[in-house]
Order: C-alpha cells, then sequence, then structure tokens
C-alpha cells in the first residue's frame, strides 16, 4: 500500500512538472501560433542552472530557481530576437536549430555541465530549515507552483495581451495594420514560456537529483508538443488535462507486460499514432478549440 | 487640402509595373473613389498606402509628413486603417474579440497589466451595431456568412475612432443590397464627421452615388482624377470602359 501510495505521488509530481511545460508551450504554440520546437532546451537550461547553483555555489533552491528563471529569460530574449522575425515553417526550424545548439551546449560544455556524465546529488528544496525530502511534500510545491503558473497563464491570456496574442496567431500582418507591433509581442510571450519552463527544470533537477542532457532533447520537445495538441492547443484546460493523459499512457504501457527496451519503442510509436490521428480527426485536441 | 499626396510611386512584380510612377492626392474629408479594370494597380495602390507593400520608388506625404518607408505597424500612427480585397479577420476569435483587439492598448506592457476600459466595450459595441453584428458577438469570425464577414471588416476599421483616413478595398462585392445600404451609411457618416475615404470600388453607380472625386487607373498608371462627371466624360477613360 505504501508503495502504491508513493507510486502514484511520484506519478503526480511528474504530471504536474510537464503540466508547467504544456503551459509555457501553450502560451507559445496555442496561443500565438509559433511552433517553437525549443521548449525542452529551456527547460534543461532551468534543469542545469539550478543543479549548478545549488551543487556549485550552494544556493538554495528557491534562489537557484529564480536565477535560473532569470537566466532562461535572457537566454530566451536573444534567441527570440532572432526567432521573432520568422513565422511558420521558418520559425519552427529556427527553433529546432536553437534547441539542437543548446542540447550540444549541455553535451559538450563538460567543464560545467559535465558532459553525458550529467550532474548528480542535486539537493532537494529547502525553506526556513523545512526540507522537501518527503515526496509527498515535494508533491505539494510542485502543485503549489504548477497553480501559480497556472493562474499567471490565466492572467496573461485574458488580458488585451492575449488578445493581440491570437490575433498574430490568426493574421500578423493584418494584426500589423492596426498598430501593433508584433516582434514586441512574440518576443515577451516566447520570454514567458522559457522562465515557466525553467520552473519545470529547476523542480526536475531536484526532484530527481540527477540531470544529463538525454532529459532536454528535441524528442522531449516535440514530447511537449504532442501534449498541448492533445490537451488543446489554446486552452489552459487542455494543457494539464494533455500532461495528465500523456504521461498515465506511457505509464500504463510499461504494464502491460513489456521489456523497458520494447517499452520506450512503443512510446515513440504511439506519439506518432497519436499526433497523426489527432491531425486528422480532432486537430483541436482534447479540450482545445483551436486548430494549428 | 490633401491628406495623403504620393510622388513617382513605382512598384514592380517579377518585372511587371503594378504601378509606373503615380502621382496623386487624396482630398481630406472627402470620399475618394479609385477605379479601373483589373489588374490596373488599385489595391497595389492602397497596399502601398497602408504599408502592406513597400513601394519601389517614390515618396508618400501623409498630412504633411514625407515618410518614404512605411510599414504596417506605424499607417496606425499616421492616421490610416483598411480593409482588404479578401476578407481578413482574425477567424479562431469572436466577433466581439475582432473588434475589442483593434480598440485596446498597443503598448505589451500596458496591454498585459491595465484593465480594459469601458471606453473600449463602449466602441466595440457602437461599431458592431451600426453594422448590425452585435448580436453575433459571441460567435467565432468563421461561423459568419461571407457577407457578414465583410461587415464585421467594415466595423472593425469603423471601431478605429482616432483614424482619419479610411482605405476600403472592394467593400460591396459580394454584400446583398440590404448589406450594401449599411456600407454606403457608414461611409457617409464618416464623410459628415470629416475623415477621409478611399474607396475601390466597380460600380459605377456606387461611385457616382459616393464619391467628390474619382480617381482612374490603368496599366499601373494614373488615368485620370476628378469629379466623376468630369473623370466620367473624359474619352480615355470611356475607351477603359466602352471601348475594351
Amino acid at each position: 500500500m505504501q508503495e502504491l501510495i508513493y507510486y502514484f505521488t511520484h506519478l503526480a509530481i511528474i504530471i504536474g512538472i510537464y503540466a508547467i511545460l504544456a503551459l509555457g508551450l501553450n502560451l507559445v504554440v496555442g496561443y500565438t501560433g509559433l511552433l517553437s520546437v525549443m521548449h525542452a532546451a529551456f527547460y534543461g537550461v532551468g534543469a542545469y542552472a539550478t543543479a549548478l547553483l545549488m551543487t556549485q555555489l550552494g544556493f538554495n533552491f528557491f534562489i537557484a530557481t529564480g536565477l535560473s528563471v532569470v537566466i532562461a529569460i535572457v537566454l530566451s530574449f536573444a534567441i527570440g530576437l532572432v526567432l521573432s522575425r520568422f513565422d511558420g515553417d521558418y520559425y519552427a526550424l529556427g527553433s529546432l536549430g536553437f534547441g539542437v545548439i543548446l542540447y550540444s551546449v549541455f553535451l559538450s560544455w563538460r567543464g560545467v555541465t559535465r558532459g553525458a556524465l550529467g550532474i548528480p546529488q542535486i539537493p532537494k528544496p529547502e525553506l526556513f530549515g523545512f526540507e522537501f525530502s518527503q515526496i509527498t511534500v515535494f508533491l505539494l510545491l510542485v502543485v503549489v507552483l504548477a497553480a501559480g503558473v497556472y493562474l499567471c497563464s490565466r492572467f496573461v491570456t485574458r488580458s488585451s495581451f492575449g488578445r493581440v496574442l491570437m490575433a498574430i496567431r490568426e493574421d500578423e500582418r493584418a494584426i500589423q495594420v492596426f498598430g501593433y507591433n508584433t516582434l514586441y509581442f512574440k518576443l515577451t510571450v516566447f520570454v514567458i514560456g522559457a522562465g515557466i519552463a525553467a520552473i519545470a527544470g529547476a523542480l526536475f533537477a531536484s526532484y530527481i537529483t540527477y540531470i544529463n542532457p538525454s532529459s532536454f532533447t528535441a524528442m522531449e520537445s516535440i514530447y511537449l508538443l504532442s501534449i498541448i495538441i492533445l490537451g488543446g492547443l489554446a486552452s489552459l484546460r487542455g494543457s494539464v488535462l494533455g500532461a495528465v493523459f500523456l504521461v498515465v499512457l506511457f505509464e500504463g504501457l510499461r504494464h502491460i507486460g513489456l521489456s523497458s527496451d520494447m517499452a520506450a519503442h512503443m512510446r515513440e510509436a504511439l506519439y506518432g499514432v497519436i499526433l497523426v490521428a489527432l491531425m486528422l480527426y480532432r486537430p483541436q485536441g482534447l479540450v482545445g478549440k483551436y486548430k494549428l | 487640402m490633401s491628406t495623403i499626396k504620393t510622388e513617382n510611386i513605382t512598384k514592380q512584380f517579377e518585372g511587371v509595373h503594378a504601378l509606373d510612377g503615380v502621382s496623386l492626392e487624396i482630398p481630406r474629408g472627402r470620399v475618394t473613389g479609385i477605379v479601373g479594370p483589373n489588374g490596373s494597380g488599385k489595391t497595389t495602390l492602397v497596399n502601398v498606402l497602408s504599408g502592406i507593400v513597400r513601394q519601389d520608388a517614390g515618396v508618400l506625404h501623409i498630412g504633411g509628413k514625407e515618410v518614404s518607408i512605411l510599414k504596417p505597424q506605424q499607417v496606425n500612427a499616421h492616421g490610416i486603417t483598411r480593409t482588404f480585397q479578401e476578407v481578413r479577420l482574425f477567424e479562431q476569435m469572436t466577433v466581439l474579440d475582432n473588434i475589442l483587439v483593434v480598440v485596446t492598448e498597443r503598448a505589451v506592457a500596458a496591454s498585459l497589466f491595465r484593465r480594459r476600459q469601458e471606453r473600449c466595450d463602449r466602441e466595440a459595441r457602437q461599431a458592431l451595431e451600426t453594422v448590425g453584428l452585435w448580436e453575433k458577438r459571441s460567435s467565432p469570425a468563421a461561423a459568419l456568412s461571407y457577407g457578414q464577414r465583410k461587415l464585421l471588416e467594415i466595423a472593425r476599421v469603423l471601431a478605429m475612432r482616432e483614424a482619419e483616413v479610411y482605405l476600403f478595398d472592394e467593400p460591396f462585392a459580394g454584400l446583398f443590397p440590404a448589406m450594401v445600404d449599411v456600407v454606403v451609411k457608414v461611409m457617409q457618416g464618416l464623410k459628415q464627421e470629416g475623415k477621409s475615404v478611399v474607396l475601390i470600388e466597380h460600380s459605377m453607380d456606387l461611385i457616382r452615388q459616393l464619391c467628390d472625386t474619382v480617381i482612374v487607373m490603368d496599366e499601373g498608371k494614373l488615368l485620370a482624377q476628378g469629379t466623376p462627371e468630369t473623370v466620367f466624360a473624359k474619352p480615355e477613360v470611356i475607351a477603359i470602359y466602352v471601348g475594351k
């Protein structure tokens, strides 16, 4: 029984981390129509920055997380300046390129990231002497941060800013004629999305206590895209629902008697099947209203 | 007095002159019709005046200021707004949001943190009521009929109360007679408010009914400009419409 509770709590934490990632990505892809294929890279920036600040400089988790968000914001601002000049397929390809570059940095900057060896022994969060080492307490932290990200995302989407994002998605040239410099809006939402991804990265690093570059590949970015497409583009509820659905579905594959190697291959094949089926029969996702 | 003046505007698309040294003046507070056969450069001219297309050569004067390069996002600041020949709505947004998005804050921070003013709701409602689409405010724009979509695009520019120049690219195309009456009233209302209206239209009856000035274009060149009576009496204009 104890093991079962532990297992479901673990699942809930993973769902929470993916929900945070999906919320940030949905602002960029679902609401603004910018097909970013580099979200996992900012997730990695958050994870590495937090891990390094905690293990190398002894920073508290919360300060390290705040600083990792700042680092992700600065980095995404620079990348966004370039990407915001593109749209459509070029945006997707450009973001994929930047994602591959950041992955290469995680892998090759061995003096800092330890390359493929990764960073072990990342401490658990601590606040005023209270350690979030118990899994249920860590879940509480994830839920609080996920709820905060959800509320912030809702604030963004319900503002006039959110309406402009949707207009950019629908017809960027037309909204420009009405006096909007869309570059600023695209850049801002990209930076917000990256900052949110960094929070998820910080939680992931501290929860698993070990990170390496394999968690932040282009494939992971595509997995995140499939979460929001499945749940619903331009839907915050859809982001959470997509995270629940895909994490539980793929976890379920481990319990049908397949070897772990086979389950991993099945998981990738299933992404493909789900994405193709969605594009064919429900391009707006489970609870979304909008189509790419 | 002119509100927009063009000097030798030239634009080529793959070697074809869409605009060939066009110099003209759009008078302030009047309705100006642009007529001419298909491919004569009417829409390209409006696209240049609204920053959608950048001219290869020539200069624009807007409100007395020389503007050599006009970007789409600067058009609003020059007091210009427009509709499109092919309707360009924010399709998956509601009818109301299609209007609200053009009356709210332009700056990123203000649009994010400032609460929407009552003025925005009032102006959006007024624009939608004028074209008879208030009841449809919660529908997605994509769900409207073709005529309603045209009217929504007109409501969108009508909501731009600060604009001084309204460019309409074939606003009557595909409209039922009752809808045509609505758009005619919109244009007459704008003229009464002292706004400048530029209208691309193929119906000579509507041009005669609405326009104070007519510009005739042919093969990217300005053929004639003047009152409808004088312009339509010119042999070269008659040749275009009767002779061809």
